[in-house]
This record gives C-alpha cells, sequence and structure tokens, in this order.
C-alpha cells in the first residue's frame, strides 16, 4: 500500500506526522510548564517534593519527543532543518540550553554534594520552562511571520539578520509581537497544562493547600494565555500570507491563512473543538473538583497544535517563507527529502503506535495510583 | 560559490569534538552499566536473595546519575548538525536524517518509558514486570548505540546512495546497504562491547574501592565476580571486533589505517608498529625515518589489513602521490577530476535555469564523467588529503595497549574472586581502581582514532568537512564553544562530586 503512494502524498503525510509529533510535544509541555509553578504552587518542602517527583516521573518525555521532531524533520525535510537550524542559530541554540540544564536537574537537585544546590536546578528547571516554550513558540511563529534568509542554485543559505541595525542571528524572530504571542500562548497554556497534570497525578488530600493554589493556577494562567491566543487567531484571520502559484512563485496575499481556513474547513473544526476542549479542561478543574482536566486540555492543545502547523504548510502554502526573497521559500515539496526516503520512513512510521501503546500502556501502570505524600518521604524521589 | 571560511570549519570542529567527547563520558557507562543493573536484578528475581536486590539499587543510583548528564550532553549533538554543519544537513538529510529519526522512535521512547519503571516502579510494578523495565532500558540505549553508528558507519563508508544533480545532494537508493553498511556493524559491535568493558571496569574500580577500605564487602564481591565475567566477555569480544574493524577500515579507508600506523611509504608483509615514537620533523614525500625510536612485529600489518601476510598495504605517500606499480592513483589527478566534476556541475545547473536542455545534457554527461571524485575537488592540494597523524597514530596505540591488557585484568580478578582471596591482594585492588580510569582514556582513544583518522572528509572521500559548515560569522561558533564549554565542564563537576558522595554513601544508606 505504501509502494503505491505518489511523491507528493508521501510529502503531505510527512509533514502531518511531523506535525502530529510537534502537537504532542506541545501536550508533553505540561512538564516544563509545572516546572513554572513550583515556586508559585509549592510552598513547603514536602509540597515541593511532591511536584517535582510527579514532574521528574515525566520530564523524559517532551525531552524525547523534542529529539524526535528534529530527526523526523532532518529525516523528511532536510532543507528545512539546514535552513531553520543554522539560520534561527540563537533561537534554536537557546531552545536547546534550556532543555540540556533541565536534563540535570531532576536527578541531581536533592542529590548530596551537587555543587550548584537545590535552588539553582530549580532555576534551571524554570528557564527551561519559560524561556524554552516561549523561544519555540517564536520559533513555530515564523512558519506565518517568515524569516529573512536567500538560497542560492545549491540551496546554500544566507541569512540577513539586521534587526534595527543589530545582527541578532535568528534572534530577530523573538521580536516580532505575533511570533511572541505565540510563545507566551504556549508558555501559558503548558502553565495551565502543568496544573492540570499535577491535579491528575497527585494524591492532594493531604495537601488542600496545594490543591487550591493548584486551580488557581490554572485559572489564572488561562486567563493570562486567552489574549495571546485571541491576538495570534485575530491576526491569522486578517494577515496577509505566502501563497505558492502553479507556477511556483511565491507572492504576498491578503487574508492567505484565512482562505486556508475556509479552503480546508476540516482544520477550522479542529482548531474550534481544540479550543473549546482546551477550555472545558480549564472550567472543570478551576471550578469544580474534577481531576481529569488535563485529558480535555491536553487533546485540545494538539488538536491546536496540529491546526497551527499544518495551517501553513497546505493550500499552496510555503511552511517556511522568506521574507527577503520569495522565491527562496521553503514548501513542504521543496524542502522533503527524496521519494525513495520518505517511502522507507513511511514503512518505519508503522512502528510509531506500537511505541504509543506501550508508553500508554506504562503510563497507566504507573499512575494507576496517585502519587502520595510517604512516597517523596521514604522512597527515591526528586 | 560561497567563500570558504576556514576558521568557521575549525570552530565548527572543535565544538563538535568537545560535546561528541563529553557524551561519550557518559554513554559507554549507560551502555554497560544498564546490562549489568539487569544482571544484578535478574539474579535477585531469580534467587530472592535481598542482598541483590539492595546491590541493583546501588548500581542503579549511580546509572540515574550517570544516564541525566548523558541526556542532557547528548541533545545538542543532533542538532549541531543543523546549527554548525547546514551544508552537510542539505547534503546528505535524506540518508543521514533516517536513522536519527529512527533512533528517536525505536530507541530513545523504549529508554524513557521504562527509565521511569525502573526508577520509581519497585513498589508500582510486579517484581518481573520492573525487571522486564531494566530489560528495556539496557535495550533501548544498545538500540541508540546502533541507529547512531549506521549514521557514523556511513559517514566513514558512504553506501547505498547516489548524488542528484538535480538537487545537487546525496539521495538514499538503498536503506538496508546503509543499515547492513559492513564498517556501521563493525562500528557497533566494537563500540558496544566498548561501553561493556568500560562499565565493568567502573563496577570493578568502585568495588576495589570498598575493598580496599574494607566497607560493604559482600557487595563488593559479589559486584567484581559479576562485572569480571562481563568485562572479560566484553573485552575479547572488543578485541575480536577490533580486528574486524581494523580490516573494514584497511579495505575502506587506507589513509586512516597508514595514519594510525605511521605508515609512510606501503610495503608487502607490512610489519605492525608495536610502539614507537613518531619523527616530529617528518613530511609526506620526504626521505626521513616516520620514527624515531619503533618496536615492530613483522607481517602482522599485511595479516590484518587483508589477511595475508604477501599482501601489500599503501602508505601516506602511495596514497596521496600514487603508486603505478601498485595500481594506486595518487590525490593530484583526483582533485583535477573533481574540479571538472563542480564545474561541470555549476554548468548544468546554470543551463538548467536557463531552461537549456541541450547544454544541461551535455553538462550532465561531463558532471557523470568525474562525479565520484567530487569531493576531491574542493581539496586545494594533495597533502590535504592527509590527516594531522600524531592524534590519530598515539590514540590507536595507547587503546590496543589498553584493550590488550584488560582481559588479563579481569581474568586474573575472577580467578582470585572464585578463590575468595582478593581482600588480600591489595596491589589488585589498586590496580582495579586505577583501571576505571583507564576504561575511560581507551575509550575515548577509539573515538579520537574513528574520528580524527578520517579527516578530511565529512562523508569519506565524497564530501570535505570545509564545504559541510554553515554560512555563519565564526564569532557565533566561538560564543556557543564556550558556553558548551563552560556547562558541560560544570555539569560533570557537579556529577563526579554526586557520584563520589553517593559511592561513600554506599548501598545501604544511599538507598
Amino acid at each position: 500500500m505504501i509502494s503505491s503512494l505518489d511523491y507528493a502524498t508521501l510529502q503531505q503525510l510527512w509533514w502531518i506526522i511531523c506535525s502530529t509529533v510537534c502537537a504532542l510535544f506541545l501536550f508533553l509541555t505540561f512538564v516544563q510548564g509545572g516546572q513554572t509553578l513550583l515556586w508559585q504552587v509549592a510552598k513547603t518542602d514536602l509540597e515541593k517534593s511532591l511536584v517535582v517527583t510527579s514532574l521528574g516521573r515525566k520530564w523524559e518525555m517532551p525531552f524525547t519527543t523534542l529529539v524526535l521532531f528534529g530527526g523526523a524533520l532532518f529525516a523528511a525535510f532536510p532543507k528545512f532543518y539546514a535552513t531553520s537550524f543554522g539560520g534561527a542559530y540563537w533561537v534554536w541554540i537557546l531552545i536547546l540550553f534550556s532543555f540540556i540544564i533541565q536534563a540535570v536537574s531532576y536527578e541531581y537537585r536533592k542529590k548530596e554534594n551537587n555543587l550548584l544546590g537545590a535552588t539553582v536546578y530549580e532555576l534551571f528547571l524554570f528557564i527551561n520552562g519559560s524561556v524554552g516554550i516561549l523561544l519555540i513558540g517564536a520559533a513555530v511563529g515564523t512558519f506565518y511571520t517568515g524569516s529573512n534568509f536567500t538560497l542560492d542554485l545549491y540551496n546554500r543559505v544566507t541569512w540577513d539578520h539586521t534587526l534595527m541595525g543589530i545582527n541578532l542571528r535568528g534572534l530577530e524572530a523573538a521580536f516580532s509581537l505575533f511570533n511572541l504571542s505565540l510563545g507566551f500562548f504556549l508558555l501559558f497554556n503548558a502553565r495551565v497544562l502543568g496544573a492540570l497534570y499535577l491535579l491528575n497525578n497527585i494524591d492532594l488530600s493531604s495537601t488542600p493547600d496545594l490543591e487550591s493554589r493548584l486551580r488557581k493556577g490554572v485559572w489564572h494562567s488561562f486567563l493570562i494565555a486567552l489574549p495571546f491566543l485571541l491576538y495570534f487567531l485575530f491576526s491569522i484571520l486578517f494577515m496577509k500570507g505566502f501563497n505558492v502559484d502553479h507556477a511556483g512563485t511565491v507572492s504576498l496575499v491578503p487574508f492567505k491563512y484565512l482562505l486556508n481556513l475556509l479552503a480546508m474547513p476540516h482544520l477550522l473544526v479542529l482548531l474550534l473543538a481544540g479550543i473549546v476542549l482546551v477550555i472545558y479542561g480549564v472550567l472543570s478543574s478551576a471550578f469544580k473538583k474534577s481531576n481529569k482536566g488535563i485529558w480535555f486540555s491536553g487533546l485540545g492543545t494538539v488538536l491546536t497544535g496540529l491546526v497551527i502547523l499544518c495551517l501553513p504548510a497546505f493550500n499552496n502554502t510555503p511552511f517556511y517563507p522568506s521574507k527577503i526573497d520569495l522565491q527562496s521559500s521553503l514548501t513542504i515539496y521543496s524542502a522533503s527529502s527524496s521519494m525513495y526516503t520518505l517511502g522507507i520512513m513511511t514503512y518505519v512510521a508503522i512502528g510509531i503506535p506500537f511505541v504509543l501503546a506501550y508508553i500508554i500502556y506504562v503510563w497507566r501502570l504507573m499512575d494507576s495510583k496517585k502519587l502520595k505524600p510517604e512516597e517523596v518521604i521514604h522512597e527515591k524521589s526528586y | 560559490m560561497l567563500e570558504i571560511d576556514l576558521s568557521m570549519v575549525n570552530w565548527a570542529r572543535a565544538q563538535f569534538a568537545l560535546t561528541a567527547m563529553y557524551h561519550w563520558i557518559f554513554v559507554p557507562l549507560t551502555l554497560g552499566l544498564s546490562f549489568l543493573c539487569a544482571f544484578f536484578e535478574s539474579i535477585y528475581v531469580r534467587t530472592g536473595n535481598k542482598e541483590w536486590r539492595d546491590i541493583t539499587k546501588f548500581w542503579m543510583t549511580l546509572f540515574g546519575i550517570n544516564f541525566a548528564i548523558g541526556v542532557a550532553t547528548g541533545i545538542i549533538l543532533e542538532f549541531e548538525f543543523g546549527t554548525n554543519w547546514s551544508n552537510y544537513s542539505w547534503m546528505v538529510g535524506d540518508i543521514f536524517g533516517a536513522p536519527l529519526a529512527i533512533e528517536g522512535l525505536f530507541a530513545f521512547f523504549l529508554e524513557a518509558t521504562f527509565f521511569a519503571v525502573m526508577f520509581f516502579g519497585w513498589n508500582r510494578v510486579s517484581k518481573r514486570f520492573h525487571l522486564f523495565s531494566t530489560w528495556m532500558v539496557a535495550v533501548g540505549s544498545n538500540l541508540s548505540a546502533i541507529w547512531i553508528l549506521v549514521a557514523n558507519g556511513w559517514m566513514q563508508n558512504p553506501v547505498g546512495m547516489v548524488f542528484n544533480p538535480g538537487t545537487a545532494r546525496f539521495e538514499m537508493q538503498n536503506f538496508f546497504e546503509v543499515v547492513f553498511n559492513p564498517v556501521a556493524v563493525s562500528k557497533f559491535v566494537h563500540a558496544s562491547s566498548s561501553g561493556f568493558l568500560f562499565a565493568s571496569l567502573f563496577v570493578l574500580a568502585i568495588s576495589c574501592w570498598y575493598l580496599i577500605k574494607e566497607r560493604h564487602i559482600q557487595m563488593a564481591k559479589k559486584s567484581i565476580v559479576v562485572a569480571s565475567v562481563f568485562g572479560l566477555l566484553s573485552s575479547c569480544y572488543v578485541a575480536l571486533t577490533g580486528d574486524t574493524s581494523a580490516y573494514e577500515v584497511a579495505q575502506k579507508q587506507p589513509m586512516k589505517l597508514a595514519a594510525i600506523e605511521g605508515l609512510y611509504t606501503g610495503e608487502t608483509k607490512a610489519p605492525i608498529v608495536a610502539a614507537g615514537i613518531l619523527n616530529p620533523d617528518k613530511q609526506p614525500g620526504d626521505n626521513q625515518d616516520p620514527f624515531l625510536i619503533k618496536v615492530e612485529i613483522p607481517y602482522l600489518l599485511s595479516l590484518l589489513a587483508n589477511h595475508s601476510i604477501d599482501s601489500f598495504v599503501p602508505g601516506i605517500d602511495d596514497l596521496v602521490y600514487g603508486n603505478e606499480k601498485e595500481g594506486i592513483e595518487g590525490v593530484t589527478p583526483k582533485i583535477i577530476k573533481g574540479k571538472k566534476a563542480i564545474n561541470a556541475l555549476a554548468l548544468f545547473k546554470e543551463a538548467r535555469k536557463e531552461n537549456n536542455n541541450q547544454n544541461a545534457e551535455l553538462a550532465l554527461a561531463k558532471f557523470k564523467e568525474n562525479q565520484k571524485y567530487l569531493g576531491y575537488g574542493y581539496l586545494d592540494n594533495p597533502e590535504e588529503a592527509i590527516p594531522p597523524v600524531p592524534l590519530p597514530y598515539y590514540a590507536f596505540h595507547i587503546m590496543v595497549a589498553l584493550g590488550s591488557f584488560f582481559p588479563l585484568l579481569f581474568a586474573v580478578f575472577l580467578f582470585y574472586a572464585l578463590k575468595d582471596s582478593l581482600a588480600q591482594k591489595r596491589w589488585l585492588l589498586f590496580t582495579g581502581l586505577a583501571s576505571g580510569f583507564l576504561g575511560f582514556i581507551a575509550s575515548q582513544a577509539g573515538w579520537v582514532v574513528a574520528e580524527v583518522g578520517r579527516q578530511p572528509w565529512a562523508i569519506y572521500g565524497l564530501m570535505p568537512v570545509k564545504i559541510a559548515t554553515t554560512n555563519i560569522p565564526v564569532e557565533n561558533v566561538q560564543i556557543t564553544f564556550f558556553m558548551f564549554l563552560g556547562l558541560f565542564t560544570i555539569l560533570l563537576v557537579a556529577e563526579i562530586k554526586i557520584m563520589l558522595k553517593q559511592i561513600s554513601i554506599g548501598p545501604e544508606e544511599g538507598n
């Protein structure tokens, strides 16, 4: 069956796969969101241990998903990988730095003789949860706003990073209101998810203050996320976007992303469903005693993330546009690997459901009992 | 054509070397210690003896400390291909990206998922499922090694691909040739077994320290038995796979072999240099002796390189300046043909841009005549094809010397452990303690041989490192180099301090 797929279908399929991986990553950023809540919701050592231990049992999931996202982009869209990572240099480097310092923090934070002290490792977790997610949002935002690069005949890239006379080498992405809005939305949405996850994962019967702070945290983070989401949504409805015509010429078209939504109504439905689910998860947890909000808001985040990544890639739209040389813009068709590689990778992707199945099985097994204070006192914990 | 910034190349090289060497401090321990933890826990589950559970938990604690920093230092390597080596990423991403994606999907998730069970599942899952999880972490970490070494093996011996002039990049033609590339297979078995060996030395060294200090004696003795058996088998296997690896290098990367042997003039019935000091004044093509002093074993290099003592092993001078008698083409004619290929490719691209099909076809035909020399066209002189000889030469000989010592060490430890007289052999305990560090040296030396020995190529014979980099001002890479140096050093110091504290706490109190 896979061998009968044509090249364009494989290219589209792989963009959907990469987008799904990224959307799942956005759900898993409940770990990062939870990290930024640590100092806000956990006031005692016990509460802190509960929060860090609960998150610490999942920290590898977003980390690994990010690595998989990078690997999948490298394999399926190498021209994008080469253009973006080499060009938006400092954005990616700072994102990676924030994940490097996260990886050691859980394991080292409470260990004796850890050189830096627990507070520094907690600060590392905060930086990963805040700066890391904000910059990921800014980087994804450039799928809509574009970057300043040109490609030569050999597809070698040259960037112009000057912003107001300063060469920012990629960080200029973080100086766009649109990109920043997406970044802040993802950051505060991650905090919503983090609080929802902690409500679901920890046995809060003996720590009512922590529960109350978490429920407040859900609502407050959502209220802050909302204007950024609205700004992002209104912008994509009204902004000019990049369009590729049948001759392959890229031009700026008014209301491009609105037109994309109308041309692909299933994306519109997914977007609305995603937002409704996020809101339902928030309301059910902030104002009722529900602990299931993470599943609704999590699914909502996945759907919203999927739309954010697919909207600027389909319907004759270059997903990585160049502002200074429109014709250098990358489409999923011009940036992809060869048909042979995409075909092989599609066979490999058959394994994804099996991987998901054992992750879900183990997750359920481990989380069938909520995390109790006794565990973080008596057993190995973070 | 873009101008090539040599200082950028060298800083990008330095950064990759720095990050890869830091990462490789922790990876071999993860590869081997994961299996050792699985062995210890298997014995516990089989015997029900809680002493083995405590032993398992103790080594698992050290595994976890090491694993975290291994993960931290690993993420940058994948993305560094994009940030510092974007031309490489574009030109070979079609082939090179696939193993990295497969590694993420099948190996990293296996490790990440079962790691949580291994550490926090003692009271949440059944004893058998916990053991299964520990084994899955070991399998996952070694699966990861397979795929990254498939990628690295392809860089050393590019197979299963074709150059597409239309896109000006290499594209995959046969996935299975890439996966079962003989260099990749030999690299995997050699590197993973060297990880088992290093981890066995690590366990041995710490256990020796306990015996010297007369603490946790039973745990230390039990750990030494398991580590000695695993280490003995691994070190024998390392030696065996080292031989296969050397044969593959001789066949696929003769320049690397010549460099690691300090062989400038090729010979039939070539001897191997068992030990020697290189002449620092020696230059390719001159008549000076390459060695100030050396000890040789007759015929052995021919035997190892070609499995025949009568065979000819080419030296650096033969490979650079050619050897008509042996049918070896020098680098100069390859550079000329490579430059023809580059020019023809440029003409082809121009003609395609102007929609001039006739000129495009003519240029393409010309390109195809010389395309296998494409990479050589970027070299400025024939001597550029020679790797820096002293580094791979000394690294190789250190690695081989230590690799010969380790099986003996494990055999002696096993002998005295079975006689239960280790505690009386303090000289042996101190040797075992020091050997942990020797394992680290041997492990790093192996990668120096592999990576410095293949210079100046990113893709052996096809793409020199200097055209693989990102078009980026060098200051950016300089700054990030020092950022990584600072951060990784701080994390390494933290790791060592935590590890030493956990070792001094010992098994009972530590858990």
